[in-house]
């Protein structure tokens, strides 16, 4: 390139570069101020996993089969079900994950023969001790009834 | 009060005094809201809000990143030359300060009017450049050495087409003092005059002060701090404080020579006293060299070289050249 022309192009360059930074120098502020102003999270995020309630029969359908747990690759999940007579299906009365070492890989949703887990939208968890982390989400759905 | 002082330490001496304490006054305040601009205009232009917690609009912030700068240990290292450490931010200051003497903010508000005022600031803004050396050689700290070095390489670089922009104007007017400068300027203001020289002066006095994107000798990413990488608390602020000022000083000098100082433009005053038009031409001048910084990335050292060598210097001298031909023909 010759000496002037690449003067030229420098100088160019040197104006666009000023007009882009001036218009964002006059575009609104992006920032959400965290503590006093919320972002309504997208649906796709991926918090911890909780339990569908369905609306026939206004619970979860998890059937205790433990797929989940066997497939879990951090091993995080621990389900505990019990048959309230020998011929009934067995209903989950115990599901425990331990947020801390999820990786939200979604193995345990994607697995799940009765589909009755999904993401939460939940981001802001906070505790004081490891086991907070430790999440039942049988009591979430009970405590998220009322 | 004003008498009384003037009968103990006679007219010029108290003039020069009360001069000072204005100057450090304002040198601080000045520092204290070019911080906070600047930082307001790197969120905007980033599309973040800045600061705004402290104060209406975090006015207050850089008052109270002042003061934990003051409470702050002086660390000195074990193996630094301690005499030139303690000395360089005193150093590095002090010749700013003797720049703002000369400065025509208005007819009558000059400190000294004196008739080199022009090669006494650009002499005095050459010490810094010595300071900066004394602290990074001081810090025995091979980043420190470092920045020191690049930071006198490009001075000398720069120093160059910077006087020679400067000199066009000189030539014009015929003068060294900025009052006969700016009165020379009561119509036409010499940026329409001189376009190369002002747009010359301003990279280099971008250079000059260690602005980005030619702030490589104190490039974060490449020399943690660069020169002041030793310094903590107010010796660090020092340095701070002399960047700020340098940069008032440097864009009052681009007003004076080719923005028309005092004047409105087209020799309109609009009702506006002097002094304000040209702190608002200087404040206008300190934006345009913020809104570069936070435009363009830092330039590499030889990149930097070339730009000096190749294109400044060059054209700085065919611009002087043709202006002493233009002048001797008229």
């Amino acid at each position: 390139m010759g000496y002037w022309s690449e003067m030229l192009e420098g100088g160019w360059s040197v104006v666009e570069g000023m007009r882009v930074t001036v218009r964002r120098l006059v575009q609104p502020v992006v920032t959400v101020q965290y503590p006093r102003k919320h972002l309504q999270p997208s649906p796709a995020y991926r918090g911890h996993t909780e339990l569908k309630r369905f609306a026939e029969t206004e619970t979860h359908a998890c059937i205790a089969c433990g797929t989940c747990q066997r497939r879990c690759p951090s091993g995080v999940i621990k389900v505990q079900g019990v048959k309230s007579h020998a011929k009934s299906s067995k209903v989950a009365t115990h599901y425990l994950i331990d947020y801390t070492r999820c990786s939200l890989c979604g193995l345990c949703v994607e697995c799940c023969p009765t589909q009755t887990l999904k993401f939460s939208t939940q981001f802001a968890l906070e505790g004081v001790s490891r086991w907070d982390g430790v999440i039942d989400l049988i009591e979430r759905l009970e405590e998220n009834k009322s | 009060m004003w008498q009384a002082l003037g009968n103990m330490l006679g007219a010029d001496l108290s003039r020069l005094l009360l001069g000072l304490v204005i100057i450090l006054a304002f040198s601080q305040l000045n520092a204290l809201f070019l911080v906070w601009l600047e930082r307001k205009v790197a969120g905007h232009i980033q599309l973040r809000p800045g600061p705004k917690e402290v104060g209406p609009f975090g006015l207050l912030q850089t008052i109270v990143d002042g003061i934990k700068l003051v409470g702050k240990e002086l660390i000195t290292p074990r193996l630094a030359d301690r005499k030139l450490f303690v000395l360089a931010p005193v150093l590095v200051f002090m010749p700013v300060l003797v720049g703002f003497m000369v400065l025509p903010f208005s007819p009558g508000l000059i400190i000294r009017d004196m008739n080199v005022g022009l090669l006494l600031i650009f002499a005095f803004s050459t010490f810094s450049v010595l300071a900066i050396l004394a602290g990074g050689w001081a810090s025995n700290n091979k980043y420190a050495l470092l920045g020191a070095i690049r930071s006198v390489a490009q001075n000398v670089a720069y120093e160059i087409p910077l006087l020679l922009s400067v000199m066009a104007v000189v030539l014009t007017v015929n003068s060294l003092r900025l009052s006969d400068i700016v009165s020379a300027q009561h119509r036409v203001w010499f940026f329409m005059l001189q376009p190369v020289a002002a747009l010359i002066y301003l990279i280099c006095a971008t250079a000059e002060t260690n602005r980005a994107p030619f702030d490589i000798p104190e490039a974060e990413s490449e020399l943690v701090a660069g020169f002041h990488t030793e310094y903590s608390g107010m010796r660090f602020g020092l340095f701070f404080l002399a960047e700020y000022t340098n940069m008032f000083v440097v864009c009052a000098v681009a007003t004076a020579l080719f923005f028309g100082g005092w004047y409105g433009p087209f020799g309109f005053q609009l009702g506006i006293p002097g002094v304000v038009w040209f702190l608002l031409k200087t404040y206008f001048l300190l934006f345009v060299i913020m809104w570069v910084r936070w435009t363009f990335p830092r330039l590499r050292f030889d990149q930097l070289m070339n730009f000096s060598w190749k294109v400044m210097i060059p054209l700085s001298l065919a611009n002087l050249v043709v202006t002493a031909a233009v002048i001797k023909l008229i």
